[in-house]
């Protein structure tokens, strides 16, 4: 299972990428990897308010429709539109080209409520045992 | 993405309550993600659903669905008591015959719909939904008014369906004897088998056989058919792409596309209701044809983004007009598909609907059955 150190992580399964005023968000790969085929993503809109923890978007697979939930609070300011044509960009390339969307946190703190690789890596052996 | 594990069984505790196929074992080692089907812990997917839906249209697959309840319906009036119990017309089967047909109760609801496979004059077999083993097996011996015995022998059976262009000659091979001039719907003994069935029967709308063999020797069989199936490729295929292929096809699934509450009428299934015979539920079938069903089911494809998913209200102008029964993205034809139980008279082909998804409503046009059909060309 591929965890990439320099990322921050949630416990929904949700990657966070820490750039100068903004934060990158995408799926892990674990998460992929369980949702298996992703067949359509409902991306925010830019402009939208994001809470910490309140579902956001929504990835389906052929079988099920799964939350995507916002791991700090903020304005979405862009989002990857390459989803909407080619949802299976998620399971490919969960980390790079199948990144979900861009937000400018309320608060730069928050973030350091994400797990770091390592913890996340524990959260997911414990979680899966 | 919590629903996620509603969905799929993550953890030991929450299975301990579920059953186990006879093969688990060997869904395990062959990498399978299980998940809940009803009472069974069954294998959704080895690889992929979308991989596993294609070689099953384009090479050759093995579902377990030894989950499946197995009836015997035996002695001299076996004939006369199924012609009371089902719609169809059982009285027609020769032997090594078989039918689809609803079960109604006297209201017309439909208590399950099954196989009857005809053995012989005064023996048959009953292959019914996994959920319904219990509730069925109370039906038939409740409505029984004859000496015929029913027995439930669902744990006595494994069944595996080998499904695809290639399954002739996989299933060939692995019961040696020719199979590949049995009509659809019917049913032979296992020529080297002391007990097993071969029918050629199926839920893919591709060619294909369902084999039924004892659950002791469940192991031994599974093994025979993947290394019967290796020059052809066969994979084993889970219950994720099951749904998708079955959809496509315009077949239903008990528990969403009917249920106790409709009738084979509303559903589509008029062509299993023989009303030249008696039968439980006749009369209130043969007054709603007269006077008219007030719902039926239409197969409809999305015109905008979304997938259509069980429970989802369907509206026309404004009006909610319908629930959408079955949904899912079509591996084949690239489109988000479903079914949806909606009101007169808006199921004819052509009317646009508007599926409501969270927030938002979606345009879908009613299309006709099925969404696939597979080209008439059997090839071993």
């Amino acid at each position: 299972m591929n965890i990439p150190k320099d990322l921050r992580y949630t416990k929904t399964h949700e990657w966070i990428k820490p750039n100068q005023e903004t934060v990158t968000v995408g799926i892990t790969d674990y998460a992929q990897h369980e949702i298996s085929d992703i067949v359509f993503v409902e991306l925010p809109k830019v402009g939208q308010e994001a809470a910490q923890g309140k579902a956001i978007c929504v990835v389906e697979s052929v079988k099920a429709a799964f939350d995507i939930y916002a791991p700090v609070s903020g304005v979405v300011k862009s989002i990857n539109t390459t989803l909407e044509s080619d949802p299976a960009m998620a399971n490919k390339d969960p980390y790079g080209n199948g990144w979900f969307f861009e937000l400018t946190p309320a608060d730069s703190e928050e973030i350091n409520n994400c797990l770091s690789h390592s913890e996340y890596e524990d959260f997911l052996k414990q979680s899966t045992h | 993405m919590p629903p996620y594990y509603f969905e799929t069984a993550m953890t030991t505790d929450s299975m301990t309550a579920h059953k186990q196929l006879p093969v688990h074992t060997e869904h395990l080692a062959l990498g399978a993600k299980m998940g809940i089907f009803g009472d069974w812990e069954v294998p959704l997917y080895y690889r992929s659903v979308i991989e596993e839906h294609d070689w099953v249209r384009t090479g050759v697959g093995v579902f377990d669905i030894s989950h499946m309840g197995e009836f015997f319906v035996r002695g001299k009036s076996a004939e006369i008591f199924l012609n009371q119990i089902v719609t169809n017309q059982v009285s027609r089967l020769e032997d090594g015959k078989a039918l689809y047909t609803p079960v109604c109760r006297p209201d017309g609801g439909i208590v399950d719909d099954v196989i009857v496979y005809r053995l012989k004059a005064d023996s048959f077999l009953v292959i019914v939904n996994a959920a319904n083993v219990e509730k069925d097996f109370e039906w038939f011996v409740k409505n029984n008014q004859t000496d015929t015995v029913v027995s439930n022998e669902t744990d006595r059976f494994a069944l595996f369906a080998v499904q695809g262009p290639r399954s002739t000659a996989v299933t060939e091979r692995l019961l040696e004897q020719t199979v590949s001039e049995m009509p659809y719907y019917s049913i032979r003994q296992a020529a080297h088998w002391k007990t097993g069935y071969v029918a050629r029967t199926g839920y893919t709308g591709e060619i294909g056989y369902e084999i039924l063999c004892p659950a002791e020797q469940a192991t031994k069989i599974w093994r025979a058919l993947m290394a019967a199936g290796k020059t052809e490729g066969i994979q084993p295929i889970g219950f994720g792409a099951r749904d998708t292929l079955r959809l496509e096809a315009g077949m239903l699934l008990y528990g969403q596309d009917m249920t106790d509450e409709t009738t084979p009428l509303e559903v589509g299934l008029e062509r299993t209701v023989f009303f030249e015979k008696d039968f439980i539920g006749k009369h209130a079938l043969l007054n709603q044809k007269k006077s008219g069903v007030k719902k039926k089911l239409a197969a409809f494809e999305l015109l905008e983004r979304g997938i259509p998913r069980h429970g989802y209200d369907v509206y026309v102008n404004g009006q909610k007009t319908g629930v959408v029964t079955s949904g899912s993205y079509s591996p084949t034809l690239k489109k988000n598909i479903g079914l949806a139980l909606l009101e007169q008279p808006h199921v004819q082909a052509g009317e646009i609907i508007d599926i409501q998804i969270r927030q938002s409503q979606v345009k879908a046009k009613v299309v006709n059955f099925p969404f696939y059909k597979r080209q008439k060309k059997e090839k071993g």
